[in-house]
């Protein structure tokens, strides 16, 4: 008998930690590919895997929303999702919710509406909004707070928020129906202070 | 978190191996809104967690006249809302479907993860109760069916032995002139566990005036959710005046065995249950004759 088996007891044969798993997804339209541990929640691999940090971990339980983003389209909250079960899925951040030119209406709206004071809870607002500004592009009020109860905020107190998203509705469907004013049409560049 | 495992099986049958192989430590993860949160909180310490939303069993939503609604363990609560025809059919499904936290949570949580998460609180399972909902279990070696009001034994703890697997929930074709109704008081309008939570669900005669059968089961007020047989029987055979209403949810309050604990006192949970029943039932009577009662979460 050797050493080596002289020694070996259960905890010692089996691995402390499961081996890497590769996940090959697609993420704001461009294929990724990563390696992480089973246990590393999709929140954890955005921002700390693959380097995007604009998804925000508030509670790391499902009640505040600051990790927001869209899996398939759905809103859910990517600290309730492994990393792994990205696998072969789509995903959209906050990274994704910008056009290639300018802003998304959500986001010109915030800024106007001064829907933000620290911004952490912000990037779930809006990929949270936009899921619901996607379906229907016309929510009442009461809708609208509705959808965002699981979006927590401790600075704005909502209203400003429930606001921006209203008016980038209101836009979006201006947008779409080519009657928005010149330079809120989705053409050009940046928010304008009003 | 504890590092785990994990595995995601294409069958049935691989899935209760992988179970089974590691019974004890491994659990299935479904929508992952409570395994998660529990991992992290290590109340669990598992080797291997087993991603049963790959078997296609698990993934059913099927509506047969001859069988009614089979509902897979993993399908998520969006999908049964957003189903026309389980909304026609069994409106009060929908109240809870539609009320387990938010949006984004409803995006993963499924019904059959409330069922074996079986907190004494679990948004589905009193209506499940009322609509005579039974669970399809498979094990290695074999496969059962029981009602859903057997299922959860304690907090946290359910028939299923470490080897099983929740394969589906059915309920029963809706009976003509019948109907469900879940409601539930939070501190907030949404995201809060259930304070109280009643479901009622009542069958009418062909006039639409004398009841004819009756279900009444309770949330959040007992070690496991509550079926009060006592609280139907009170209903059966009136025309469903304000006496028979209030003696049901006098039978629902007086069964109703509540602790104090942050979300209530004890006896706030006693008045609210007769309240919550008494609504409940008029709101299931309501659409057993034909109206429409909205959900309380404006979908």
């Amino acid at each position: 008998m050797t050493a080596t088996t002289a020694t070996t007891t259960a905890a010692t044969t089996r691995p402390t930690r499961p081996a890497k798993v590769h996940v090959s997804t697609r993420i704001n339209g461009e294929d990724v590919e990563f390696l992480c541990e089973p246990r590393q929640s999709l929140l954890e691999c955005l921002r700390e895997v693959i380097g995007l940090t604009g998804t925000k971990e508030g509670c790391n339980d499902g009640n505040c929303g600051a990790c927001s983003v869209l899996l398939d389209g759905r809103l859910v909250n990517s600290c309730l999702v492994l990393g792994v079960e990205a696998q072969g899925r789509e995903i959209t951040t906050i990274e994704g919710i910008a056009p290639p030119q300018g802003l998304h209406p959500l986001q010109q709206t915030f800024l106007e509406d001064a829907a933000l004071q620290c911004g952490i809870c912000t990037p779930g607002f809006i990929v949270a909004a936009k899921a619901l500004l996607d379906r229907e592009p016309d929510p009442t009020e009461e809708r609208v707070r509705f959808w965002l109860a699981g979006n927590l905020c401790r600075c704005t107190g909502y209203d400003k928020i429930v606001r921006a998203v209203l008016d980038a509705a209101a836009l979006m469907r201006q947008q779409r129906a080519g009657t928005a004013p010149d330079g809120r049409d989705g053409q050009a560049a940046t928010a304008q202070p009003r | 978190m504890q590092a785990f495992e994990y595995v995601r099986p294409q069958s049935l049958r691989e899935g209760v191996q992988l179970l089974a192989e590691k019974a004890g430590r491994a659990r299935p993860l479904a929508g992952g809104t409570d395994l998660l949160v529990q991992l992290r909180a290590e109340r669990f310490q598992l080797e291997r967690v087993v991603d049963v939303k790959a078997i296609p069993e698990l993934n059913q939503l099927v509506y047969d006249p001859a069988v009614g609604l089979t509902i897979g363990a993993a399908v998520p609560c969006y999908r049964i809302y957003e189903d026309s025809t389980v909304a026609v059919l069994y409106p009060g499904l929908i109240d809870s479907a539609s009320i387990i936290g938010g949006i984004a949570i409803q995006g993963r949580a499924t019904i059959g993860g409330n069922l074996c998460n079986a907190s004494p609180s679990g948004d589905t399972i009193p209506s499940l109760i009322v609509h005579r909902a039974t669970c399809t279990i498979a094990g290695p070696a074999a496969t059962r069916t029981i009602p859903v009001e057997q299922f959860c034994l304690a907090p946290g703890a359910t028939r299923l032995a470490p080897d099983e697997l929740l394969v589906s929930i059915t309920l029963p074709p809706p009976r003509p002139n019948s109907a469900g109704r879940y409601l539930r008081f939070i501190p907030r309008n949404e995201m809060d566990i259930a304070v109280v939570g009643a479901a009622a669900w009542v069958a009418l005669d062909e006039a639409k005036r004398t009841i004819v059968d009756a279900r009444i089961a309770l949330g959040a007020v007992a070690p496991t959710p509550l079926f009060v047989p006592e609280a139907g029987q009170a209903l059966i055979g009136t025309d469903a005046n304000d006496a028979a209403i209030a003696a049901a949810a006098e039978a629902a309050r007086a069964a109703a065995r509540p602790i104090t604990d942050m979300r209530g006192t004890a006896e706030q949970r006693r008045h609210l249950v007769g309240v919550l029943t008494a609504r409940a039932i008029r709101g299931a009577l309501a659409r057993a004759r034909g109206e429409h009662v909205p959900v309380l979460a404006l979908h």
